[in-house]
């Protein structure tokens, strides 16, 4: 083996490995200080001894025994040795259970663990990212645009909130579990958008993200079966991400729904996206916001062209949302919805309208729906001024690109 | 009549400071603490681990809303306080949310600190 292939092993393990090692020694730092010690050994023995038959469970022994080794290091330098090396030997020679199930069970308590709501949903993000995705601090920071010495304090920070402040290692009771759901899918969707539209820099995308976070999706649908609002967000974001090579051109240029080449969409992960949505729609109860936002990038997902696509039946379903989660933004995509029905005249009354409440103050796609609404109307000097609103608004190479082009086009 | 005497300090401060010092410190509080037990004015104390452990707790339209970090609105003030043994963070978050204050100010949460 390879050093990068086993670094690709580590990384696909990483999670499982970490989440069952934080179980059996009790401390978030030592079982990550652990699984870098047995990272290290693989890297030393894999490519002569070739790859074990089971990586994870022997990433778990190695880094359970490196623990034990290391907290024999510390008590010793303490002075305590006797009690706490024979509870900590003790638990280790336990046999280590290494079926599937005790693995997931443990990655669905560092989930938890990582979203607990008195974590700051940014460090809720970070912390799922470096812990259950295994990414390490850099490409944490990278993403936040973050340095990486300000990253690892606050990760450094975040670990010591768990300790010290007792968040518990588990998964919430029954009573606790479906606020707490919402606060974990949150967080993957928020992974999801980033990798969707960065933040800022020259690229639009960052498929890295989007895929960690339709990977923890999976996890979940997997380890909680048969909740729509699971399915719902799995369907969302594999549609969503179906589009991925058409929405870019070589250059790194925006290229636009109605511009797409769709032979170029991903047809098998819209195939799996189409039949989540059914099932997550199936589900008793009312519908989940996830499984209708699903439901509309069905509809596009399965639309031959950009003017053949269902656009009133898009409408009616933003319609829904905004009366089962209404906010802002989906208003402002209602009304971009509504401008493919009853024209753009009407859209821009509603954004107007929407404006003047001030839900939408600093979001930066506003200005850009004006701007698009305007120039559809003909309305030439509005419109280039919206679009220099829109280009003020984005930190997007991408997209600022895209609104010069938009004002050059008008002349 | 009962006292409540609330230490104010810069973690910041306090972050720089040398094994020693902090030695020096903890020497200091420990001959503080024993001369008012002997005096016989000691109820009860405690350190508190810092406000990057905090989470501040607010109920409104019946929804438990959790911030990280400490309280931190100066149109609020104190206005009592409860020490609680709760098994962890979540029980204590559950505990606080029911204090009657919770639906119209803050509760701050804050771990004590346990010497070994």
């Amino acid at each position: 083996m390879t050093p990068i292939e086993i670094e690709k092993v580590f990384r696909d393990e990483a999670g499982r490995a970490l989440a069952t090692l934080i179980r059996l020694v009790g401390d978030f730092d030592l079982a990550e200080d652990a699984l870098q010690d047995a990272f290290a050994v693989a890297l030393e023995r894999w490519p002569a001894a070739g790859l074990p038959s089971n990586p994870r469970a022997w990433l778990v022994n190695v880094g359970r025994n490196k623990a034990v080794d290391r907290m024999r290091r510390s008590i010793a330098f303490r002075g305590k040795q006797q009690e706490l090396t024979h509870e900590l030997l003790l638990n280790a020679s336990t046999s280590c259970d290494t079926a599937d199930s005790a693995f997931d069970d443990d990655v669905l308590r560092l989930i938890f663990t990582c979203c607990h709501p008195s974590f700051d949903p940014a460090v809720q993000v970070a912390l799922t990212l470096r812990t259950v995705c295994g990414l390490t601090t850099a490409e944490v920071a990278r993403a936040f645009l973050a340095g990486e010495e300000a990253m690892a304090q606050r990760l450094l920070r975040a670990k010591q909130k768990i300790r010290l402040a007792g968040i518990p290692y588990e998964v919430p009771e029954r009573e606790m579990l479906e606020p707490r759901l919402r606060g974990v899918l949150a967080v993957i969707y928020l992974v999801f958008t980033e990798g969707y539209v960065a933040t800022s820099g020259a690229n639009l995308m960052r498929p890295d993200l989007a895929r960690e976070a339709i990977r923890l999706a999976r996890l979940l649908d997997a380890l909680m079966p048969g909740r729509g609002e699971i399915k719902g967000l799995l369907a969302l974001m594999l549609l969503h991400d179906s589009r991925r090579a058409g929405r870019a051109t070589a250059g790194g240029d925006i290229v636009l729904l109605e511009e797409q080449d769709r032979t170029l969409w991903d047809q098998r992960q819209i195939a799996e996206g189409l039949m989540l949505v059914e099932d997550a729609l199936r589900m008793p109860g009312r519908p989940q916001s996830y499984a209708v936002q699903a439901a509309i990038a069905a509809l596009h997902a399965r639309a031959p062209s950009y003017e053949d696509t269902d656009w009133p039946q898009i409408a009616g379903l933003y319609e829904v949302l905004l009366r089962i989660s209404p906010s802002p933004v989906i208003e402002l995509n209602h009304a971009a919805a509504i401008s493919m029905v009853d024209g753009p005249a009407r859209a821009l009354d509603l954004v107007h309208a929407l404006e003047a409440r001030g839900g939408l103050k600093g979001y930066e796609l506003l200005p850009a729906v004006r701007a698009d609404l305007l120039r559809r109307l003909g309305r030439r000097d509005a419109a280039r001024e919206a679009y220099q609103a829109a280009t003020a608004a984005t930190q997007l190479e991408p997209l600022r690109r895209f609104y010069a082009r938009r004002i050059a086009e008008m002349g | 009549m009962q006292y409540l005497l609330l230490i104010y300090r810069s973690e910041a401060e306090f972050g720089k400071m040398d094994a020693a010092a902090r030695k020096a410190k903890t020497a200091e509080y420990g001959a503080f603490t024993q001369s008012i037990i002997q005096s016989g004015h000691f109820k009860a104390g405690d350190g508190l681990q810092p406000t990057t452990t905090a989470t501040t707790v607010r109920v409104r339209d019946g929804k438990t809303l959790t911030t990280d970090g400490p309280f931190a609105e100066t149109r609020e003030q104190l206005g009592g306080y409860y020490l609680v043994e709760a098994k962890d963070l979540d029980t204590a978050l559950a505990i606080a949310a029911r204090i009657p204050e919770a639906t119209i100010g803050s509760i701050e949460v804050r771990p004590v600190m346990v010497y070994d």
